[in-house]
């Protein structure tokens, strides 16, 4: 048996599922106590930081555990920072909401870092059973999260249709994975990627099909065209703090996992896998334009508009080189910045009567609260791209993957769609800016303000500092990069 | 403190945010406050730029007062004037003062966040114009979209809706294919860096990609015919100051970028789209004057003739010799100060009247005597009369498009005629007659505030018209440079084993080597 201290790489992981497990004695014990909810909130919180520290403690070489399913590296050391801390963010400001909708219980935190485990677990995999492990865990957890307003049907609703959508897609990547350890013998990336090495594809076809399950299934972990009908009624049902998080970490979580398995379990199918990879960016990209433009719920604006950001990520994917996947780190850590920030201020549009999830009620916010309207609408030209903000830098860097790797159409494709999703961001700081005042919003809460305040100044601000991300997002590329040198 | 050792390009570029950082924390109710913050940032910021232009080495035709910080693999920190870029950035220091004051009176609503758009807006231009590296030029170009998109939005008239969409749209489509060039230029040469790049040798046929992405943009942003129909919206929507910034600054922008990227850059698709550059230019100046002529909104009759007036511009820029290069710059430099001048003569109508119907105005000389007489020699700077600084840019670039191709410059000069025709029929059917209308019965002449403002303008007009030379002394080398690269790159000597006879023992430079096919 090998030392424990082998088992350091797996500390966070270790620590999280711990943690949920203490949150949810704590939860038993303290039920019904005064502040026992906020409590259990808070110590996820810490938790979630816990691990982040430990995580950013780990450095240097690559690390393969549990005979090749776990892996640590720069990348996954990278993506799962993100997590941990779009993960701590988006509970930071769901507190207050949270609470009054009395869904601030012991049970949502334990979800909420069994998920992230489960995230953590898809960023390291290192086969076929630990993607599918990390990734049912994560789902599972998300699905029960969904429908966890029991007052409402609409939640309900939303968890249930995640539930069967996410479970078909779920056997599909099961099904695909199956077929890929029948033709190769093995379910580590590293061996599949070995066999499938040098031989034509016409041999691999068996291979390729279920390499084609796989990414079903994975594209509607991202919501990636045409796997995305169930975004725009889960995001509208879901309680705002929950579609919060669904659009921030999972899907961060889900990409990572799609880079790591496509560029160092198969890259010798990559012309293949390429092209599918780039029709669903394409798809995605089109529609995420198209259809948000006559959107008036804010949730299903951003659902539209999240899956336009997933087209623009998955250039990178497409790109399959060093840049390439840079480009995707880089875009990923940018859209968690954005996303997290916009709904920190869609979580903030409260009015006498209770939440309220209409563009049109932000009418004139630029005169009741510039703010928050200020904030809103730095967040809103970053996502459509526009420099100096953090957007800018996200789309030109998988741009300039796609140019570098010749996939001009796609770049050119790319750059038309990012003008027509500019058109609604635009539309939003229309209103807020130009539209006469309506009835203020209730006064802005402290969580949700902190965070509205630290997305928006790293939006702004990131063009004077944008060295750090940018070559730690290359550090990270170069270790894939070497992981299927070897 | 050593001037010549201080960054004045960077101060002079961060001058203005710092304003709007400073106003950012004023109390809203203080819009005193606000405008004269505002007013002293514009008026030190002009200050110092002056002293880039009195320590300016004229003699010198390389990139003067350079700086250059590393920041990211694919951008640099990197700033620097030539003569050509330099005028652009005094143009735009000059002209913030004034619109500032314009505003004095006029905007009462969200005072603070006018002014702030305006510094910001006043950064991002002044960074266009003297940043070296493509990314961050890029950056500054359509960065300042988001801060006029707010201006025109919020401060502006009926449409300005309609019209602030209009224009962000159109120019970011332009902009984004743009975007793709850049990242071709980058990853073909592995540098950002403009001096290196205009040093670059493109493959022809990469050449006319990337001279189609930058026309995109730059077509949009001059704007050229057929792809101008954003401007008379914008233009008559925007607030007067917003359409002084508009007409004078971001137009030379597209003039700028084609000076500064598609002609030293892309040598020879630029002189294999010569003719078609010339013959969108003659339509533009031929098309959009006969529009002008039928106007009724006055705002949008100027606006018409800046599309004409830019025409002269590109005609100028690709002819590639000195005297069209030059004429180019100077008809820019000179339409920069004349349709500031013309916008803010029409907001000073707008502020009494609150219109710009032409049928709403008659007879204003026998009310506003001073008016008249400024806003005569704007007129007549506008048709390039010879005596203001219309003419001259208007002259140079018609007798250097003489030189390359008559017809184009037979067409071209019937534009003159037509500019005369909508500009002084405008001028007539405004200010001269009896004054009937009992609207106008009580208008007012210009105040002190207006006369400060106009004064200047109407001064350089006609300083420059019969003493140009500050303006071309300074951007003589500069041009010379750069039609000289463009002569070289593309008719090559020829190469050595073409030479009858041996080389003699003196030193004699090698032939440049024939371009890639």
């Amino acid at each position: 048996m090998q030392e424990l201290t082998a088992y350091a790489p797996a500390l966070p992981e270790i620590v999280l599922a711990l943690g949920a497990m203490a949150i949810l004695m704590f939860g038993v014990f303290r039920r019904g106590e005064v502040g026992a909810d906020f409590a259990s909130g808070w110590l996820a919180i810490a938790i979630l930081l816990v691990a982040a520290v430990l995580v950013a403690q780990g450095g240097g070489e690559r690390v393969v555990l549990f005979d090749g399913a776990f892996i640590d590296d720069a990348f996954s050391r990278f993506a799962k920072l993100l997590i941990l801390a779009g993960a701590a963010l988006v509970l930071l400001m769901s507190f207050d909401t949270l609470a009054r909708d009395k869904l601030l219980t012991a049970e949502y935190a334990v979800l909420l870092l069994l998920a992230t485990l489960g995230m953590l677990l898809m960023v390291s995999a290192g086969d076929l059973i630990s993607l599918f492990l990390g990734l049912e865990l994560q789902s599972l957890a998300l699905y029960v999260i969904a429908a966890i307003d029991r007052s409402k049907v609409r939640s309900s609703e939303a968890g249930l249709k995640y539930f069967v959508l996410g479970s078909l897609s779920s056997g599909m990547l099961l099904y695909g994975a199956s077929l890929i350890y029948g033709f190769t013998g093995s379910v580590d990336f590293a061996v599949i990627a070995s066999v499938a090495q040098g031989q034509p594809a016409a041999q691999n076809i068996g291979l390729i099909v279920g390499l084609v399950f796989l990414l079903v299934g994975l594209a509607f972990k991202v919501a990636a065209v045409p796997f995305h009908m169930w975004t725009p009624d889960v995001y509208e049902g879901s309680p705002t703090p929950v579609t919060a998080f669904f659009a921030a970490a999972p899907k961060l979580a889900a990409m990572a996992l799609l880079v790591r398995t496509l560029i160092t379990g198969f890259p010798g199918i990559a012309a293949q896998w390429q092209q599918i990879v780039v029709f669903l960016s394409i798809a995605s990209m089109l529609l995420g334009a198209f259809a948000a433009i006559g959107q008036s719920n804010v949730k299903r604006l951003m659902a539209y508009s999240s899956i336009g950001h997933i087209g623009y990520a998955l250039i990178g994917v497409a790109a399959n080189s060093e840049a390439g996947t840079q480009s995707v780190l880089v875009y990923l850590a940018i859209y968690l910045a954005m996303t997290i920030g916009t709904f920190a201020c869609i979580l903030s549009m409260r009015s006498k009567v209770g939440a309220v999830e209409d563009i049109e009620s932000l009418s004139g916010l630029a005169k009741t609260n510039l703010p928050m309207a200020f904030v809103l609408a730095m967040l809103l030209f970053s996502m459509a791209g526009i420099p100096p903000l953090a957007g800018f830098f996200a789309k030109f860097y998988v741009f300039a993957a796609a140019m570098k790797a010749g996939l001009y159409a796609l770049a050119v494709v790319g750059v038309l769609a990012s003008v027509v999703a500019a058109y609604y961001y635009l539309r939003v700081v229309k209103i807020m800016f130009f539209d006469d005042a309506r009835q203020a919003f209730l006064p802005v809460e402290r969580g949700a303000g902190i965070v509205m305040a630290v997305t928006g100044a790293f939006v702004l601000l990131f063009v004077l500092l944008p060295a750090p991300l940018v070559d730690a997002a290359l550090t990270a590329a170069r270790s894939l990069q070497t992981a299927t040198a070897q | 403190m050593d001037l010549s050792s201080a960054p004045l390009l960077s101060i002079v570029l961060f001058m203005p945010l710092v304003g709007a950082v400073i106003i950012g924390f004023l109390n809203r109710d203080a819009k005193g406050n606000a405008r004269w913050v505002a007013l002293w940032t514009t008026i030190v910021t002009f200050l110092v730029s002056l002293i880039i232009w009195i320590k300016f080495d004229t003699t010198a035709g390389g990139f003067q007062f350079m700086e250059s910080r590393s920041w990211l693999d694919v951008m640099q920190f990197k700033l620097g004037v030539d003569g050509i870029s330099m005028l652009f950035v005094i143009l735009t220091t000059f002209l913030m003062p004034l619109c500032i004051l314009q505003s004095w009176v006029v905007i009462e609503d969200r005072v603070k966040e006018y002014m702030i758009a305006f510094l910001v807006l006043e950064t991002l231009m002044i960074g266009v114009f003297c940043a070296l590296d493509l990314v961050l030029f890029y950056v500054f170009f359509e960065g300042g979209l988001i801060p006029m998109f707010l201006i025109i939005g919020i401060w502006g008239g009926p449409r300005r809706v309609y019209a602030t969409f209009k224009f962000f749209l159109y120019t970011l489509l332009g902009s984004v294919l743009m975007l793709l060039a850049v990242m071709a230029m980058y990853w073909h040469t592995g540098t950002t860096d403009i001096p290196t790049l205009m040093t670059a040798k493109f493959p022809a046929d990469m050449q006319w990609w990337l001279w189609f992405a930058f026309f995109a943009s730059f077509a949009v942003k001059l704007p050229m015919w057929p792809v101008h129909t954003w401007l008379p919206d914008a233009h008559v929507e925007a607030p007067t100051a917003g359409s002084v910034v508009l007409a004078a600054i971001l137009l030379k922008m597209g003039g700028y970028g084609f000076l500064r990227f598609s002609v030293p850059m892309f040598p020879l698709a630029s002189e294999q789209l010569a003719p078609f550059m010339f013959t969108l230019s003659v339509i533009a100046i031929i098309y959009t004057s006969l529009v002008a002529l039928v106007q009724t909104d006055l705002k949008k009759l100027i606006a018409y003739s800046s599309v004409a007036h830019m025409g002269f511009v590109t005609l100028g820029i690709f002819t590639f010799s000195t005297q069209g290069v030059e004429g180019a710059v100077f008809q820019m430099l000179s339409h920069g100060i004349v349709s500031a001048g013309l916008f803010l003569c029409v907001g000073v109508l707008y502020d009494r009247m609150h219109t710009h119907e032409i049928d709403v105005f008659g007879g204003l000389v026998n009310r506003m005597p001073i008016y008249a007489a400024f806003f005569m020699v704007f007129t007549l700077a506008n048709v390039g009369l010879p005596g203001t600084s219309g003419f001259v840019g208007e002259f140079l670039t018609l007798l250097a498009a003489f030189k390359v191709n008559t017809w184009v410059a037979f067409l071209a000069t019937t534009g003159v005629i037509l500019s005369a025709a909508y500009s002084l029929h405008v001028y007539r059917r405004v200010i001269y007659g009896a004054l009937v209308k009992p609207a106008l019965k009580n208008i007012q002449d210009l105040s002190y505030r207006e006369i400060g403002i106009l004064a200047p303008l109407v001064v350089l007009t006609l300083y420059l018209g019969v003493h140009p030379s500050p303006v071309l002394d300074v951007t003589a080398v500069s041009v010379k440079k750069l039609v000289a690269a463009y002569e070289a790159s593309v008719r090559p000597a020829p190469p050595a084993a073409a030479l009858p006879v041996k080389p003699s023992s003196a030193a004699r430079p090698a032939p440049a080597a024939p371009p890639a096919p």
